[in-house]
């Protein structure tokens, strides 16, 4: 199964053109939703305001070679390895869906560009990149729904409550479940069973509610929260700080230095 | 005044949700964020804004003098045991302070309430707080208000 590439086996019956299609649609399903969300939530002319406020109040002229190096390590660290989430359960939950997602993302164009047509003979790292991606997701999905999410984790409330702010997540974990179990089915070569149809049906629409639901949904998050960690790192570097006071100049240990706990206490 | 929450900061933590004495930090249910769902019955005590990890809360001065440009502002560092205040005024003068963090280690003084039962959702939509009457000392039932006696508007 995991060297399996799902789009040759669909290709008997979907052209790949449609295939290829589909993606376009969806990619542009994302930039649509997002500059939507952009002009209702207004938090692209937030992020300028801001970015003019920080260089109004900036205390250290920052060249341009200091700002990119900024913004390289905000890249590097920030961004690659989720920090701002510190230390912890929902950090490790992150970076499997994001970097699973990625892999899903990436596995799924490469295969439905490149390696589409019936004729076409798929190495197998791409549909190994395909099913990991899937499986990193599905892992780092569900355990962010079911046990870190913070609604449940937090204020006690019951796993199976849903709320509009789980539509992203479970759209991708859904995508990702989906993709597998039809991925699955077709590796078992059930002769034109009904099986496999019914997965990848449900794999479309969960693909059309992930990627056409960015303006309702907080899909655009991974586009926004990248800025945000660059603007930030720019006003600790340029002094503005957004009015924070400076890292304590004291000795280690000043007070009594506890340790924080999870959000755990009702 | 009241707290505010940078959705671009907060990463839904639950940090506040978790330390606010009036319960009102709560999460909201479309971006999953925190947010003040009461802002008038914030006690501006900033225990919210200390514990944020991502200094994503704030605190909104009344709106005749907040849009001079004062801020007050916090930075919290338990690796150092530090807790640094910015005050700036309206005129620009900046005051800054660094004071040792008192609170007392969770166990010893302040009992470990991660590890109580997770409380019921009877439990969590009633008037009683979590582990009252005991945790005052007394075993006799506490006065409640009945939802009718609410004036119109409030909704709990």
């Amino acid at each position: 199964m995991i060297y399996n590439n799902p789009f040759l086996g669909l290709s008997n019956f979907v052209s790949p053109v449609a295939m290829q299609g589909f993606v376009i649609v969806m990619i542009a399903l994302v930039v649509l939703g997002t500059l939507l969300d952009i002009i209702h939530k207004k938090n692209v002319k937030y992020f300028f305001n801001n970015a003019k406020k920080a260089k109004k109040n900036a205390k250290i002229e920052i060249t341009t070679s200091q700002k990119t190096s900024v913004i390289l390590k905000t890249v590097a660290y920030d961004i690659a390895t989720t920090s701002e989430l510190g230390r912890g359960k929902r950090r490790v939950a992150h970076l499997l869906g994001m970097y699973g997602t990625i892999l899903f993302w990436i596995g799924s164009v490469i295969m439905i560009f490149c390696y589409s047509n019936p004729s076409s003979d798929t190495p197998s790292f791409w549909p190994i990149i395909w099913h990991v991606g899937a499986l990193m997701t599905v892992i780092g999905g569900g355990w962010f729904w079911f046990f870190l999410r913070v609604d449940v984790y937090s204020e006690a409330q019951p796993w199976y409550r849903i709320i509009k702010a789980d539509l992203f997540v479970l759209a991708l974990v859904a995508s990702s479940l989906t993709g597998l179990i039809w991925s699955y089915l077709q590796s078992l070569n059930l002769n034109d069973r009904w099986d496999d149809k019914v997965f990848l049906v449900l794999f479309i629409v969960s693909n059309l509610v992930l990627f056409g639901g960015v303006y309702w949904s907080k899909f655009a998050h991974m586009f926004y929260k990248p800025g945000a960690a660059i603007q930030k790192n720019l006003a600790e570097a340029d002094g503005s700080r957004d009015n924070l006071p400076p890292p304590a100049d004291a000795p280690k240990q000043f007070g009594l230095g506890i340790k924080r706990e999870e959000p755990k206490h009702y | 005044m009241s707290t505010f929450v940078y959705m671009t900061r907060c990463d839904g933590c639950g940090q506040c949700v978790d330390i606010c004495p009036s319960d009102i930090m709560h999460i909201d249910e479309t971006i999953r964020r925190a947010k003040n769902i009461e802002p008038n019955f914030c006690w501006e005590c900033y225990a919210c804004v200390k514990a944020c990890p991502n200094h994503a809360i704030d605190v909104r001065g009344y709106a005749d003098f907040a849009p001079m440009g004062h801020s007050v502002r916090v930075r919290r560092e338990e690796e150092k045991g530090t807790i640094s205040w910015k005050i700036k005024f309206r005129n620009g003068t900046e005051k800054n302070f660094v004071s040792p963090i008192t609170t007392k280690p969770w166990g010893k003084f302040i009992p470990k309430l991660a590890e109580g039962d997770i409380p019921n959702q009877g439990e969590i939509k009633s008037q009683i707080l979590y582990r009252e009457p005991e945790a005052l000392n007394t075993k006799k039932a506490l006065p409640t208000v009945s939802k009718g006696s609410f004036k119109k508007g409030v909704y709990y």
